[in-house]
């Protein structure tokens, strides 16, 4: 092969983004879980080790543009390491969410009851996001554009479950003036999961884009939730 | 007798239409349907031997000078075949110039390098048109502070790329409509290289440019479309695809532009 240092280089990044990703993607999870389970000190972990994420992209970022201006890279090279730079910034927003939550979670503390639906709804959401990082970057390392543009019928979910909370929170809210300083908390973290989630199909626009060569914004094909994909999530919870 | 002078197109300076070139028996470029665009620059990229030059040198008849060589199919210049019985090939090369990899001013002054072709091809104007006909040429080849001065002075006294923009400017100084460059700055030092490509540039508001180049990035940087010719197993150099240059650096239609413009062959 004619470039084996530069197909070296574009492996290292391939790899470095992945692993990124996984780290995101588990983060997703173990946020969820230190909300619901009031566990403060997964909370202040992951809120210190989103310092880690953000150095990690950083890297990524300047190894891309070293390789830019050394190997001037051109069609899918060119489009890969776009994808790869967009990529780590939209992971990095994402974990910047997970932090969000942590700190609610601190916040929230244990004294506080969820609202009855709360637990397994938000849960439910944290999980689909989790899942749609988890196969967005597998579409990311196999070049999957079917795949990846599939994630967006599944940020439909997140985007279910953020309307149906949202209105419960804001019922809560209405309840009792004690409510509204609650309410809000709980407002913010379904806010960041939803967002989370669209960052996730942020980052399959891009992947599509980089298997062909087109970019263009996902749209929804269903204006009504419908039944969700197969996956962890359990459809016959969702009316 | 070929009349040159009516577009039947109106916006391409170039037709070539199943365009075949040959050196004796044995057929260098096949098939070749290309449409060049005016006031564009178009550029001819693929690996060596895959019959770029050839098209660029059959696009003014250059050929011709090769006494094997022949071209079938047909090269249209204002919607005429070049090709065709009783065309002139002296006029088509002042229509449509050609600079060369290497520079090669003459061995004359620098003002006697620029009116030459110009005197050559019946320029009947007084020596004052004369000396403002230079000076245009020298200053569309970006060229005259460096030379306005020394006029006088031999052409060969230039750097590599002062020679080669005083080609340039011999060139623009009878009038083409289109300039043939084949390598213009292969020869040159990076800086040189980009002065070039900056006067391509600026070429085209007034010239169709092709050029013929090794370099992607130039072709990348400096051209408006890209046409990528390989080398079929037969020998032959083919048009694998044409398109506008960034469409060809960043999304290719075809596997085999993407692995050349990569570097994963070639």
């Amino acid at each position: 092969m004619t470039r084996e240092h530069f197909d070296r280089e574009l492996n290292e990044l391939r790899a470095n983004t992945l692993a990124l990703g996984s780290e995101v993607e588990q983060n997703i999870g173990k946020v969820s879980d230190a909300l619901i389970r009031h566990n403060a000190v997964m909370a202040q972990r992951l809120i210190d080790f989103d310092e880690r994420i953000n150095t990690q992209r950083i890297e990524i970022m300047m190894s891309c543009l070293v390789l830019i201006a050394t190997q001037q890279p051109m069609a899918k090279d060119m489009r890969f390491i776009a994808t790869v730079i967009e990529t780590v910034g939209e992971l990095e927003r994402i974990h910047d969410y997970v932090k969000g939550i942590a700190k609610t979670s601190l916040e929230i503390g244990s004294e506080m009851e969820m609202l009855p639906s709360f637990k397994e709804d938000f849960s439910r959401m944290a999980e689909i996001t989790q899942d749609m990082l988890n196969k967005a970057m597998t579409a990311f390392s196999e070049l999957d554009a079917l795949l990846a543009k599939s994630l967006a019928h599944w940020d439909n979910q997140v985007d279910y479950l953020f309307n149906k909370l949202y209105i419960e929170i804001v019922n809560y809210a209405s309840s009792s003036p004690d409510n509204i300083a609650h309410a809000n908390q709980l407002e913010w973290t379904i806010h960041n999961m939803e967002r989370g989630a669209d960052r996730v199909v942020n980052i399959c626009e891009w992947v599509v884009y980089m298997v062909t060569g087109v970019y263009a914004e996902f749209e929804s094909e269903y204006d009504e939730f419908e039944s969700p994909p197969a996956g962890r999530v359990n459809s016959e919870n969702i009316t | 007798m070929n009349d040159f002078n009516l577009s039947s197109n109106g916006h391409l300076a170039i037709e070539a239409k199943d365009l075949s070139c040959y050196y004796g028996d044995f057929r260098a470029v096949k098939n070749v349907d290309l449409d060049i665009k005016q006031h564009a620059i178009t550029a001819l990229i693929g690996p060596s031997g895959c019959g770029k030059s050839t098209v660029l040198r059959a696009f003014n008849r250059m050929n011709d000078l090769i006494p094997v060589a022949h071209a079938e199919g047909e090269i249209l210049f204002h919607g005429a075949n070049i090709y065709a019985e009783g065309v002139d090939p002296v006029e088509i090369r002042r229509r449509i110039g050609m600079v060369f990899q290497k520079p090669n001013p003459f061995p004359k002054s620098i003002y006697d390098n620029v009116a030459w072709g110009a005197k050559i091809n019946g320029f009947k104007g007084s020596k004052q048109e004369m000396d403002q006909l230079v000076e245009e040429s020298l200053r569309d080849a970006a060229i005259w502070d460096e030379v306005k001065d020394k006029l006088d002075q031999s052409g060969l006294s230039l750097s590599g790329g002062q020679q080669q923009r005083l080609c340039i400017a011999r060139t623009i100084a009878v009038k083409p409509e289109i300039i043939l460059m084949d390598e213009p700055a292969s020869a040159l030092d990076p800086i040189s290289t980009l002065r070039i490509e900056e006067l391509i540039q600026e070429l085209k508001k007034n010239y169709t440019i092709v050029i013929v180049t090794h370099n992607m990035q130039q072709a990348a940087r400096a051209s408006d479309f890209t046409a990528f010719f390989n080398m079929d197993n037969d020998r032959a150099g083919y048009l694998v695809e044409y398109n506008v240059t960034q469409t060809i650096f960043t999304s290719p239609a075809k596997e085999l532009t993407d692995q050349y413009i990569t570097g994963r062959f070639g």
